[in-house]
């Protein structure tokens, strides 16, 4: 059974169709990389599934469950946690306390000290533990979405282009810390530009373009299929 | 792990002593000051506690109310009905007036978190109005021209007047020191991790697990009724009482506001310094009358603009000072 079941969802800001019927299996253990260029929808379709925004139409199933109605904190206490693309850190809190939030009110609340530690240890912050997160620079920035999120114990990882900007070595860590994540049992659901970083961990690729899913299935034959071409690289598609 | 978490700092150490000794000072009071001072010690009380509860409101909780003065206000007429109309000792409906407001402050809350922002300041604000109209109509206290404490009651409370002086200043004491002790060991909870978070930023609080909408309710159900009690303070201390000045918007909002503006707020400490540079102002400049409020505003302006934070967000930024820390501190990186 798959972990999570995206059915036949929809999403309209008033005449703009932001996500258009798109239903989606992520199964447990996957890492699946979403592909599509600016505007396309991914981020919605993010926060449909954390439930920061409501479908008008369709399904979200987790785990069996309905969550489609559920609120954001209760679908990060089943287990479900994401970051932002425009980093939204407490600010006023340190780097620890931000993660000691996600530890505290995440899926599993016991050793939320040890577990907000860990989690900064993965993403490499450990040594900003006790910085004023307001204060960082926009990499370490992302760096704490994404161990804010850990520190939650998610079953779903959501990450929302955390790639951009960092440089070859960065990235290198980075892919370190989303295999040890995986490597934990995390499903992971990653949203990214930087395509070879995606390329390099996830098995299987989803494109959207308008709202729609254009295109799904093993990398090679995503990236080689004349729908996500035109997209990209404005081939037409039929010529 | 190696690391290790803690939540103390040597400021905090010397600051926790130093309060003790100086609240271990203010008990003795009575023995060693005459009944004036008392008073003044006891009002400062009554804004310490009323500026530290509306911080943990709109400082933490987001939750700009205008409307504080409807729990001053039921606070006092829940302790004026028990005591004249029940023949209660004056002093146990102090705490009746806590729980009823906090009773009573669980409706209000469904219906003006209905609102958000500025609509939710003005809600409060109509809704403590509709407390003072309803109010208004008890005749058995009096209408809208109010009633006092009678004699009868007052002496229930202690025999001799500096006996009472003292049992109310203790009370004050109590109150005013009690909210910044709840303030401060709520902030150390979950719950104030959940606080602060909130204060930083509702999205992200949201997604990481906090039930947001929870959290509010419970600390404005808290609030409510330590602020209902503070109200039955002020009723024992004025014994004189009328709707206007009980529902005061004035006197129990725009002044504590100021008080926290000041100050600083989202920090303990910014509303105990925000409440002695207003007792300071008010010794020295009450005698200008209109004027006075004109300077409080002026000032108000000046903080808001050089220092949006308060003053104690300044010293806070500048020297890196808590004295009340929240926070945690991870050793041994």
């Amino acid at each position: 059974m798959a972990l999570l079941s995206l059915d036949t969802l929809s999403k309209a800001y008033g005449a703009l169709v932001v996500t258009d019927a798109v239903s989606l299996d992520v199964s447990e253990g996957e890492i699946l990389g979403v592909l599509g260029p600016n505007g396309a929808g991914k981020t919605t379709l993010f926060n449909l599934i954390a439930g920061a925004a409501r479908p008008d139409f369709g399904r979200v199933m987790f785990d069996g469950f309905d969550i489609t109605r559920l609120p954001a904190a209760e679908r990060c206490r089943l287990g479900i946690s994401r970051s932002f693309q425009v980093p939204n850190p407490f600010g006023g809190m340190t780097v620890f306390e931000n993660a000691l939030v996600g530890a505290t009110f995440g899926r599993a609340p016991e050793h939320s000290e040890a577990r907000a530690l860990r989690a900064l240890d993965i993403t490499g912050m450990k040594p900003k533990a006790n910085v004023l997160a307001g204060g960082l620079p926009l990499l370490d920035r992302k760096r704490l979405e994404m161990a804010r999120a850990l520190a939650a114990h998610p079953r779903l990882l959501l990450l929302d282009e955390i790639a951009g900007g960092l440089t070859d070595s960065e990235c290198v860590s980075l892919l370190t810390a989303i295999r040890d994540v995986h490597a934990e049992g995390v499903t992971i659901v990653w949203i990214e530009h930087v395509v070879h970083a995606l390329l390099s961990v996830a098995r299987r690729l989803v494109v959207l373009n308008f709202g729609k899913l254009i295109a799904q299935g093993a990398p090679s034959e995503v990236m080689g299929s004349r729908e996500v071409r035109s997209v990209y690289l404005g081939e037409t598609a039929h010529g | 792990m190696s690391a290790l978490v803690s939540r103390a700092t040597r400021a905090s150490r010397v600051a926790g002593l130093s309060a003790l000794g100086l609240a271990a000072v203010l008990v003795s009071a009575p023995w060693w000051t005459d009944i004036a001072t008392e008073r003044l010690i006891g009002e400062f009380m009554v804004y310490l506690a009323l500026a530290t509860l509306w911080n943990l409101l709109a400082g933490y909780a987001g939750l700009v109310s205008v409307g504080q003065q409807a729990y001053v206000g039921f606070g006092a007429y829940v302790l004026i009905s028990l005591a004249s109309l029940a023949g209660w000792n004056p002093l146990w409906a102090v705490p009746m007036a806590g729980l009823g407001a906090a009773a009573i402050a669980t409706p209000v809350a469904r219906l003006v978190f209905r609102l958000q922002g500025a609509y939710f300041a003005i809600g409060t604000w109509v809704m403590a109005e509709v407390f003072r109209l309803v109010c208004a109509q008890i005749s058995a206290l009096g209408g809208g021209s109010g009633t006092s404490l009678t004699p009868a009651a007052m002496k229930l409370v202690a025999a001799t007047r500096p006996a009472r002086e003292a049992a109310i200043y203790w009370l004050a004491l109590a109150l005013g020191l009690g909210a910044v002790a709840v303030a401060y060991l709520l902030l150390r909870s979950r719950i104030g991790l959940a606080l602060t978070a909130i204060r930083d930023s509702e999205i992200a609080s949201d997604s990481l697990g906090i039930r947001i909408d929870r959290v509010k309710l419970a600390v404005y159900v808290l609030v409510a009724g330590l602020t209902g009690m503070v109200g039955a303070l002020v009723e024992l201390q004025k014994v004189r009482m009328s709707p206007d000045a009980a529902f005061s918007v004035n006197d129990w909002t725009a002044f504590v506001i100021f008080i926290v503006v000041i100050g600083g707020i989202g920090t303990i400490e910014g509303p105990i310094l925000g409440a002695l540079i207003y007792f300071v102002l008010r010794e020295y400049l009450a005698e200008l009358g209109s004027l006075y409020l004109m300077i409080l505003g002026a000032l108000a302006i000046l903080v808001m603009l050089t220092a949006p934070q308060g003053l104690w967000g300044f010293v806070q930024r500048r020297f890196g000072l808590s004295l009340f820390p929240t926070g945690y501190r991870v050793r041994g990186l």
